[in-house]
């Protein structure tokens, strides 16, 4: 879920599911709909157009789920903070239950967070 | 019916259900490979449909019981086209239920279901996968029926359990023009059928490409673990089915429990072979694009009506 | 009188009777008496065939006054009595369903006193037996259904234009139909089946050839196979709806039956070639039928083309009979026969049951454009149920009936090989082929018909209002969902019955063609076998097992309702869903060659700037191609015709006193 991102923690998490870091070794696969999914990444700042689908999304996902704010922008609007279309924080709108910081997260820290939901 | 034979078929669809996401596990898995990844489990599938059954369960507003009951059909027709086929043993006092023809019609009635299941809740991607897959059904259905046909002239009967027993007495049949062109139909209408590639992406996230898997986007939780679950048994079956058509050694024709045994481990590694074979296939080629689709099922068609026309002629 | 002489007098009165009642009654009481006395005369005949069929013998009626000089002949024997039986099926549901439908404005007193005399003469024609009394029904089944046709003709001019085709393309048939009979008749010592029977093998081969070719164009016509198909998707569409499912479940039937009986009773069969002439006409109406019923996006025009193809998929089997008793093998020209027979009873509860579906559609929402239907399902749960069931049943989906025929069909033509025929190895395959690609799209079509109808959420204001229809209308639907279980589950229960019919026609049956041990059939020939109930039932055991499974596994019952999964997006509407059009449109794209759809593609840019687009119109429209290149032709030559014999017909008196005069002196002439 992309609330608005520079598209720079996109990259990084599509390279957490590419050979290098191979995310799905782990049984943790994207999947095309939030319906199928178990947690919602969500990036970057959320855009006032954005914050309904956020929702919406959100509410799509069959419990029990997670929400996963990628990227330092998703945690505190990093540099778009104060910017004219931005509406807040993931947390403002949506319950957070992990956070990755960094700008843009490294694939392995990516890796390391959702290695330590499945527990 | 006697007892023996029941239970043949009992184990064919318990070791089917047990088989079934293994089998795909191990396909996601040699792709994994290929790729230069480390890849998933191979029980990862099972691990999944585990997670899926206990998670919530979703209705979408404006749909019905369609889309309810879309993916029970879908799993009991599956499972009734594996009490009909002979994976284990020929000897099920079940084959006698059905022939090939029955089991073109199962398949259908699953594939139907889907369809209305993905126009049911009123989305533009459940309309487009169901428009999608319906074409695809419509033009692979007529290449299967040309297929068996080819089959049942070899054979002299329709019966699966036939086919396979005749196999058995005259390998060299195999080596006619006939059962390759026939092999060549069946197995296009297969990867339609089993929407894999080069018809349709399997581990696509783009709804604009998709043809399954755009109608399931809106089951979640069990629902989605029964789709899927049909989703491999499907795949399974059509597998088998290549695997004990043209290729029955080992197969079973008594219901000896030592008989089963062997025939259980056989059918087991041949569908493993299947599905690396498979696997290894789909790194290599990309997908259709849709129109193109049609052309290839046309050609299927047109093989399987050689192989008619070969099986008369050339015997 | 024996029972079954009964029966069929019965089956009359009560028609009579409920013809008089809707004369002299009005109101509500017209509409139930006609609805009950046409039950019960349909009833009375459907009683009389299960007693021809489970083995009383010929029913027989000469009435030597009715008719002045030959007399009115009736003979039901086993072959009639299939087609009286799919008759009844159709009309008992179809005129209880009438009582509720013709509320909606078609109470009238003209076509009241119609719909009772059209399902008797629908009921006697397959009991006629001489070629007089069969023109008379025949010709009385043309007219009434005319008549019911016309309606509407008043709210609607298209009623006016599906009129006029009906009632030419009937009368071309039935002059077809009048000079085969003559013909034959002429060269018999009599006019009675029987005569014509004993003399039918003895004729010269090129007499024989004359009767065939007539009497399939003729009896085709009625049966609605292209390209004599053309007034069935008009006058069907237009007719009301209960009519619709007595046309295209019972009448269509009968083009079926004359061909039977003329070409392989009373001729007593002929050379191969009629049998594949037959066949390929099957293989034609088949495909046509089915691609142009994928394309209709009106309703009924729909299942009427699908009604072309159905016929289609009967002249296969029994062309494919015709060949295989040409080149010796009786036997199985008996199976092929037995799913012909099977299918047009098959055929007769579904189609009817989705005529009448259509038809609850149409009264609830006043249209049958797919495109503005949806939702229908929620708003008439029985109405969509019923539906739901008619259309698995056509898609030939266990474990419902057409499966069976659909089996039997198939196994009729994969089994005439290894043959020793060119003519069979030949076309068999062709047919195999065809036939499977008329299921493929079969299905196609109606997961169209029910899926974009029924399914997803309403694209107009009249449909999103539908209310479900009242209780009449409902029992028609569900003793025909019934009716499709039923034979899906149990075709065994036929088999018997389909065996006295095949033996009628002696040539075209051998053997035990199909078998059924316990609850399995068995078909000669190439082997194999089907149980119907035991896969039927499996699955519907297996749909009420997996919940119960997945409760034990501890999974949760209740599902939260959510919002439709549209992307996030805030906006979701109805006109986002697929249409019918578009669901059927890469099938069309496949199928353009034959199909030719025109397209019309405007897009209106906005004044400022031609990159932004202020409006597209899309026009697709597909016409039947026979229609335009065959028909219309053929209507401007008999046009142009029509307007120099004006010249010669101007109405003055004194120009027809000078023909009068050139033709005496011409006589003179000529005489001298």
């Amino acid at each position: 879920m992309d609330g608005g991102s520079c598209n720079g923690c996109e990259i990084e998490i599509g390279s957490s599911f590419g050979p290098v870091y191979d995310a799905e070794r782990l049984g943790i696969r994207l999947v095309a709909s939030p319906r199928h999914a178990d947690g919602l990444m969500v990036t970057g700042p959320v855009t006032h157009n954005m914050v309904g689908p956020l929702q919406k999304t959100l509410e799509a996902t069959p419990g029990p789920k997670i929400v996963i704010a990628v990227g330092d922008c998703a945690l505190d609007c990093g540099a778009f903070r104060d910017g004219y279309g931005v509406a807040g924080t993931v947390a403002d709108f949506v319950p957070v239950d992990v956070e990755i910081p960094g700008c843009p997260p490294d694939p392995s820290a990516i890796v390391a967070a959702l290695r330590g939901l499945i527990g | 019916m006697t007892v023996p034979a029941a239970v043949g078929a009992l184990i064919q669809v318990t070791l089917v259900i047990a088989v079934a996401p293994i089998l795909t596990g191990l396909m996601r898995a040699t792709r994994a490979k290929l790729e230069g990844r480390a890849g998933p489990s191979v029980v990862q599938p099972w691990r999944d449909i585990r997670k899926l059954l206990h998670k919530e369960r979703i209705k979408p507003e404006y749909s019905g019981w369609v889309f309810l009951l879309a993916p029970r059909v879908l799993l009991a027709s599956g499972l009734m086209v594996v009490v009909l086929v002979p994976l284990i043993t020929t000897a099920t006092a079940l084959g006698g239920s059905g022939d090939l023809f029955a089991v073109v019609y199962l398949v259908l009635l699953g594939t139907v279901f889907l369809v209305l299941a993905g126009l049911d809740p009123g989305t533009a991607f459940g309309g487009m996968g169901a428009s999608r897959a319906i074409t695809v059904a419509a033009l692979a259905e007529p290449a299967f029926l040309l297929a068996i046909f080819a089959l049942s002239v070899r054979a002299g009967s329709s019966s699966l359990a036939t086919i396979v027993d005749s196999v058995l007495a005259e390998p060299r049949s195999l080596a006619s023009p006939g059962s390759l062109l026939a092999l060549a139909a069946v197995s296009v209408v297969v990867l339609a059928e089993s929407g894999r590639l080069p018809v349709d992406n399997p581990s696509t996230h783009l709804e604009l490409t998709m043809i399954h898997e755009s109608m399931v986007l809106e089951y979640a939780g069990p629902d989605l673990a029964v789709v899927e679950l049909a989703s491999q048994v499907r795949l399974t079956i059509f597998l088998g089915l290549i695997a004990n058509l043209f290729a029955p050694w080992g197969i079973a024709v008594t219901t000896h429990p030592a008989d089963l045994a062997i025939g259980t481990g056989v059918v087991v590694a041949k569908l493993a072979l299947l599905g690396v074979v498979i696997a290894t296939f789909e790194v290599f080629v990309a997908k259709m694009r849709l129109f193109r689709v049609p052309e290839l099922l046309t050609a299927a068609f047109i093989l399987a009506f050689l192989a008619i026309t070969m099986s008369f002629f050339l015997t | 009188m024996s029972a079954g002489t009964w029966g069929l007098a019965f089956a009359a009165a009560a028609g009579g009777i409920g013809t008089i009642a809707a004369l002299v009654t009005v109101g509500p009481t017209r509409r139930w008496l006609v609805g009950i006395l046409s039950g019960l005369s349909a009833a009375a005949g459907g009683a009389t065939a299960i007693l021809v069929l489970v083995g009383h013998g010929p029913v027989t009626v000469h009435l030597p006054q009715i008719l002045p000089l030959a007399g009115v002949e009736l003979n039901l024997d086993a072959l009639g009595a299939v087609f009286v039986l799919a008759v009844a099926i159709v009309a008992l549901p179809a005129s209880i369903y009438g009582i509720g439908y013709t509320a909606h404005g078609l109470n009238r007193r003209s076509v009241q006193a119609m719909y009772p005399l059209f399902i008797v003469s629908l009921l006697l024609v397959p009991a006629a037996a001489s070629v007089s009394t069969l023109l008379l029904l025949w010709e009385a089944m043309a007219l009434t259904s005319l008549v019911l046709v016309a309606a509407e003709h008043r709210e609607r001019s298209e009623v006016r234009e599906a009129a006029w085709w009906y009632g030419s393309m009937s009368h071309l048939s039935m002059i077809a139909i009048l000079m085969a009979l003559v013909v034959f008749a002429g060269h018999a010592p009599g006019e009675t089946f029987e005569a014509l029977r004993m003399s039918g093998r003895h004729l010269s081969s090129s007499t024989r050839s004359f009767v065939f070719v007539l009497s399939l164009v003729g009896f085709g016509t009625k049966a609605g196979v292209v390209p004599l198909h053309v007034w069935l998707p008009r006058a069907h569409p237009e007719a009301p709806s209960h009519v619709s499912a007595l046309m295209s479940g019972a009448m269509v039937n009968l083009g079926i039956y004359g061909v039977l009986r003329v070409t392989w009773d009373l001729l007593g069969g002929g050379p191969i070639w009629w049998g594949i002439t037959v066949l390929f006409v099957g293989v034609t109406s088949a495909l046509f039928g089915i691609l142009h019923a994928l394309v209709a996006r009106d309703l009924k025009r729909l299942l009427a083309y699908s009604t072309s193809e159905n016929m289609g998929l009967i002249l296969v089997a029994v062309g494919a009979a015709g060949i295989y008793s040409s080149s010796g093998n009786p036997m199985l020209a008996g199976v092929a026969i037995t799913a012909a027979l099977l299918h047009i009873v098959n055929h007769a509860a579904f189609k009817g049951l989705l005529f009448l579906g259509a038809g609850s559609v149409v009264a609830a929402t006043g249209t049958r454009d797919l495109d503005r239907m949806g939702g229908l399902l929620a708003r008439m749960p029985v109405t969509g149920a019923a539906f739901a069931v008619g259309s698995l049943a056509i898609m030939a989906l266990p474990p419902f009936n057409g499966f069976v025929s659909e089996w039997l069909l198939l196994k009729s033509l994969v089994q005439g090989l290894p043959a020793s025929s060119v003519a069979i190895s030949v076309t068999m395959p062709i047919a195999v082929g065809a036939v499977a690609l008329t299921g493929g799209l079969a299905a196609a079509a109606f997961a169209k018909a029910f899926g974009t109808g029924f399914l997803a959420r309403p694209r107009s204001p009249q449909v999103e209002a539908a209310a479900e229809v009242g209780g009449t209308m409902q029992t028609g639907m569900v003793s025909l969902a019934v009716a499709c279980l039923g034979l899906g589950l149990a075709p065994f229960a036929l088999l018997d019955v389909l065996r006295r019919a095949g033996a009628a026609l002696p040539s075209l049956w051998g053997g035990e063609p199909v078998r059924s041990v316990g609850v399995t059939l068995h078909t000669g020939g190439l082997t194999g076998s089907l149980s119907p109930l035991f896969i039927g039932g499996g699955l519907i055991l297996l749909v009420v097992l997996i919940p119960v499974v997945l409760r034990l596994l501890g999974v949760a019952g209740r599902r939260r309702v959510a919002e439709n999964w549209g992307s996030g997006r805030s906006l979701q509407t109805a006109r986002m869903e697929y249409t019918a059009t578009s669901f059927a449109e890469p099938l069309q794209r496949v199928f353009d060659d034959v199909l030719r759809p025109e397209f019309d593609l405007a897009v209106t840019h906005t004044a400022e700037s031609r990159y932004y687009v202020e409006a597209v119109r899309y026009r697709v429209g597909i016409v039947d191609g026979f229609e335009t290149h065959v028909y219309r032709p053929l209507i401007r030559v008999a046009k142009r015709w029509g307007e120099m014999s004006r010249w010669v017909q101007n109405g003055s008196i004194h120009r027809y006193l000078a023909y009068l005069f050139v033709a005496l002196l011409i006589v003179l002439l000529v005489s001298q």
